[in-house]
């Protein structure tokens, strides 16, 4: 299956990004060959809305999870409404992070751990 | 009989004086015999109320449309998510499309895209216009509603009260984002209040690249005039800007402020000040 990963860098030793819709990059990877596919995130910008359209983006990219930091309320939904499923508080380097979500260790998230907004770096 | 005048006072900080100064002005402007009209623009923290303490006698809901999606309609085609601009609407495939209500802009780009009629429009509140009377100036502000952030639209539908036969004072919200270009579009002269201080003076000098990119003829004013340096004094020299009100820093103009007072009917040393501002304005508007 595929997943997605908020990264801070292109590769699979970088940071898991604590921010959903306003993370530097996400990593598209394929949890049985573990190929991989980084692209940069263009909502690291938006006045608002990042979580809606970086969800949007994850959907087209055919993941069926996310793992991430934090998720806010308007993302949260909208991954919800694409049926995927979501994992929050997820850290370290993209590479654990996809090691952990395959042996199990990591618990889905029934909803959003913070507001709207969050990753806007105030 | 008047020519419609429309005079925004504006400013890049907050906190400078735009309401003291726009009340002021527009009290004084009746005064002379001029028929005037004030609109409080800043409609997300209001205050000209405090001072010119309006009889309200008429309140008006604005709404906005916002698009609502009929599912058995649509055929999942996708046009509405790609226009929008807002995120307000998404397309997640097939017939899967999700609403933001808080977001929509009311571009009423999903709804004219739809080749189905598949999205209709629903009204949802946005905040509310007050009219009424405070002596001879006729009063209107907007107040948005707690929650939401769609002041351009409320401020829009504020600026319809514009009376095309009076002297129209808009009092403008601080910065210079979407609620403040809106406010100034169309108007005929702009304030531009400041202080003399660092922040009062980086936040002018946006000020000045907005109403330069609008076009708009402008002036400037400085409120606690002695309080700081010299440094906005010289960048309007420097930019030939021209000045045309220096109030002093004055703790009596403090203290009327602080309650409600207005400075043209207690301090009368200072009411001049203002009778030459309003002429000042209005004989830049006749050239």
């Amino acid at each position: 299956m595929k997943i997605a990963v908020t990264s801070t860098g292109q590769t699979l030793d970088s940071q898991v990004d604590p921010r959903f819709g306003r993370a530097a990059y996400f990593i598209i990877i394929d949890t049985e060959t573990m190929q991989f596919e980084a692209f940069v995130n263009d909502n690291v910008q938006a006045g608002g809305g990042a979580g809606i359209s970086s969800a949007q983006n994850i959907a087209q990219a055919g993941a069926s999870a996310v793992l991430t930091g934090n998720c806010g309320p308007n993302a949260e939904r909208t991954l919800a409404a694409a049926n995927i499923k979501l994992y929050i508080g997820v850290s370290g380097t993209a590479q654990q992070a996809v090691e952990d979500f395959k042996q199990g260790k990591l618990t889905q998230t029934a909803g959003p751990n913070v507001q709207s907004h969050f990753g806007t770096g105030s | 009989m008047n020519d419609g005048l429309v005079i925004a006072v504006a400013s890049g900080k907050g906190g400078t004086g735009k309401t003291t100064i726009a009340t002021n002005l527009a009290l004084c402007l009746s005064d002379s015999g001029r028929s005037v009209r004030y609109l409080d623009c800043d409609v997300e923290e209001p205050n000209g109320h405090i001072f010119l303490k309006p009889q309200i006698n008429e309140k008006i809901i604005v709404t906005a449309p916002v698009p609502q999606v009929d599912k058995n309609k649509c055929i999942g085609c996708g046009k509405c998510g790609k226009v929008c601009q807002y995120g307000a609407i998404v397309h997640l495939g097939d017939t899967n499309v999700l609403t933001f209500e808080q977001l929509c802009h009311s571009c009423a780009g999903c709804w004219l895209l739809c080749p189905v009629e598949a999205i209709s429009q629903k009204q949802i509140e946005v905040g509310e216009i007050e009219m009424g009377q405070s002596q001879k100036v006729r009063f209107d502000h907007g107040r948005l509603k707690i929650g939401n952030v769609r002041s351009p639209y409320l401020i829009k539908q504020l600026k319809k009260n514009i009376d095309k036969n009076a002297v129209n004072i808009l009092d403008v919200p601080p910065g210079t984002s979407c609620p403040v270009v809106e406010s100034l579009k169309g108007c005929d002269f702009v304030l531009l209040v400041s202080e003399p201080t660092p922040f009062g003076l980086n936040d002018l000098k946006l000020a000045v690249d907005l109403v330069r990119q609008m076009s708009l003829p402008f002036a400037v004013a400085i409120n606690r005039n002695g309080c700081g340096d010299e440094q906005l004094e010289e960048y309007c020299i420097n930019e030939s800007i021209n000045i045309i009100m220096k109030l002093p820093h004055d703790r009596k103009i403090a203290e009327a402020y602080s309650s409600g007072q207005m400075i043209v009917e207690t301090l009368s040393e200072y009411k001049k000040e203002f009778e030459s501002l309003s002429e000042n304005i209005l004989q830049r508007l006749k050239s």
